[in-house]
């Protein structure tokens, strides 16, 4: 409409009846594209429509986080409180809990975890019958799909003072006397990693086999000839070849270092174990969905994104510096 | 020729290490198989014999009356009912309207590709985060609604890329031919793409059914109706909230034999729950891998 308005005005110069005629010529070329192409721009509009709900209204929705916002009031509505949440949280005594169990749980978790199932894979790599190799990879796979659920049950059975952990350690006389180990803070930070590395071992490996099974013949083929033997080619070989995907899946590990498993914890926790199962994520969970403390909620779980961005872009930067590969 | 013959034969260190390497992988897989067969082998046994333990590698006292008194609990087969019914209505819809968004997108010549493109990936890195995500579903009116398992799962970006790589690789012919012959783009997508898609629509949808079957979380913090709870949330609120007495007498209630226990139902609930995805696995394993490589190498 504009570009009409203004067309008579600006008539005496030439320059610009030209431009304005090619901007409009423009304009009617992309109008005619997208009308020609209306089924394919209202299939991809759907898409864009949803993420605007689902993706986009939440984080509109984190504003909340620097208000007072009620379940009376609407989240325009609700006064601005500026950084109090934040500062609330600071000086809340459980901060340094759910600081220490996340970073505690999560560190643990990747110096043996990270580890794991590299080695798994390079020694999955090193078995002579393929068949074999099928079989424990397909058995590897299986515990992931198996719901956090289910395997929350088994582990209450097992780790009960009747299950049979309590069997096994009285049998070998390593206890005296039957405990419920997950009544017990000391005992769970153990339980959540190891059942975590008992689920996801297998499955954490699939990445780490093809990125084997991409390393060149003639690799192996030369250093054959220069004499090296197995545990040579390995160190020499597998290993250099598949830095890459390690340093990737590295710098996401890192950032991921806040994010504990939600789904395992929530299932795992209980009153007796609190001291040691408050993580973040639980943390905002009963926070904003139980005591309804909606804005002192959303500002833990903003603080949490932003630091976990933070160490995505430190750790992608230092590891692009120390050897090259990158996220981005 | 004699020294090569030699290299070919193993030293003693590798010898050793063949065998330690076979000891720890069949120890691996022991450990992998042997809780889930102890759960089946203890749903399978009398509920009162099984409290005094040792039951290790077979049922000592069998029966299927745990199995029975799952099967007639009526809040734990109307958690199943609402399972079957989120994961193949989930399934479907998530995969068709992924696939269409992602033709859509794929197409080098649509207006505002970049655009589109950028959106998606905005929200790849940025969320909202559980609260304000709560409250979206909250003032959706989504609370104790069947579709709050259906429509905040229908879309995903990292299933749209898979899927993007993959229509790129389609022959364009066909859809010239289908375009000639006077189709939209629409039915292009659903006559000429959707029949040609099948390997990636398979992976999709595998993931997207696990995840729709494994799921608990949306049913306990947007459902109340025990009507409208998943089983996984149900064996959610056994295992975590120690409701299982509650659940006995459900059950003694339906039941006439005093043989079953809280513990006894659990297990057969678990095993009952596992079991379709167990059978499924391992005709679809391959599936899975290839969904999972695809995903992480483009994503």
């Amino acid at each position: 409409m504009e570009v009409k308005i203004q067309q008579p005005v600006e008539q005496p110069i030439n320059d610009t009846i030209t431009e304005t005629s090619t901007k409009k010529e423009k304009f009617k070329k992309i109008k005619k594209t997208i009308i020609s192409q209306k089924y394919l721009q209202f299939m991809a509009l759907l898409g864009l429509v949803w993420m605007f709900i689902f993706n986009y209204i939440p984080m509109y929705g984190l504003i909340i986080a620097f208000k007072e916002y009620s379940i009376i009031r609407t989240i325009s509505e609700a006064p601005w409180v500026g950084l109090m949440q934040f500062k609330e949280f600071l000086q809340d005594e459980n901060f340094w809990i759910v600081l220490k169990n996340t970073l505690g749980i999560s560190m643990i978790k990747l110096i043996i975890g990270f580890p794991l199932p590299i080695i798994f894979a390079l020694m999955l790599n090193e078995l002579t019958s393929m068949k074999f190799k099928k079989a424990v990879q397909t058995i590897s796979y299986l515990p992931h799909f198996i719901s956090w659920v289910v395997l929350g049950g088994i582990l209450t059975t097992w780790l009960a003072d009747i299950g049979v952990i309590n069997d096994i350690l009285l049998g070998l006389g390593l206890i005296s006397e039957r405990t419920n180990f997950l009544a017990e803070p000391d005992n769970f930070w153990a339980i959540v990693i190891l059942s975590d590395i008992w689920k996801e071992l297998g499955w954490s490996a699939i990445i780490y086999l093809a990125a084997i099974a991409g390393v060149s013949p003639e690799l192996y083929e030369s250093s054959t000839i220069d004499g090296a033997n197995r545990f040579q080619k390995m160190w020499h070989v597998t290993l250099p070849s598949i830095r890459p995907t390690i340093t990737i899946l590295f710098i996401l590990a890192v950032s991921g270092v806040l994010n504990s498993n939600f789904d395992q914890i929530l299932i795992l926790r209980n009153s007796l174990n609190e001291s040691a199962s408050n993580v973040i994520d639980i943390y905002v969970y009963q926070m904003g969905l139980q005591n309804a403390r909606y804005s002192y909620a959303t500002a833990v779980g903003l603080l949490k994104a932003i630091i976990a961005f933070i160490l995505l872009l430190s750790a992608n930067k230092i590891t692009k510096k120390l050897n090259g590969t990158s996220l981005f | 020729m004699f020294k090569l013959f030699k290299r070919n034969r193993r030293t003693t260190s590798e010898y050793i290490f063949d065998n330690v390497n076979l000891l720890i992988m069949l120890f691996i897989c022991a450990i992998t198989v042997y809780p889930i067969w102890y759960v089946v082998v203890n749903s399978l046994n009398d509920g009162i014999d099984a409290m005094k333990g040792g039951i290790y590698w077979w049922p000592r006292e069998f029966t299927l009356a745990n199995y029975k008194a799952v099967f007639e609990t009526p809040g734990i087969v109307t958690s199943f009912g609402v399972t079957i019914a989120k994961t193949v209505i989930g399934t479907i819809t998530h995969v068709f309207f992924t696939a269409m968004v992602a033709y859509a997108i794929s197409r080098r010549d649509l207006y505002g590709r970049n655009f589109y493109m950028l959106v998606g990936v905005i929200t790849m890195f940025f969320s909202g985060g559980l609260i304000p995500y709560f409250l979206l579903i909250r003032d959706l009116g989504l609370f104790d609604n069947f579709l709050v398992y259906i429509i905040p799962t229908m879309f995903n970006f990292f299933h749209l890329i898979i899927f993007v790589s993959f229509f790129r690789e389609l022959p364009k012919s066909l859809e010239e031919a289908a375009k000639i012959d006077g189709a939209n783009d629409f039915m292009i997508f659903i006559k000429v793409i959707i029949p040609l898609s099948m390997p990636v629509i398979a992976t999709i949808a595998l993931f997207q059914g696990v995840y729709q079957w494994n799921d608990y979380f949306a049913g306990v913090i947007f459902v109340n109706n025990p009507d409208l709870q998943p089983i996984q949330t149900y064996l959610y609120k056994v295992v975590a909230e120690s409701s299982s007495n509650q659940m006995m007498t459900n059950a003694a209630g339906t039941i006439a034999t005093k043989t079953v226990t809280s513990q006894s139902i659990k297990l057969a609930t678990m095993v009952v729950t596992t079991l379709p995805i167990m059978l499924v696995y391992p005709f679809l394993q391959k599936y899975f891998v290839k969904g999972m490589l695809i995903g992480s190498v483009k994503g």
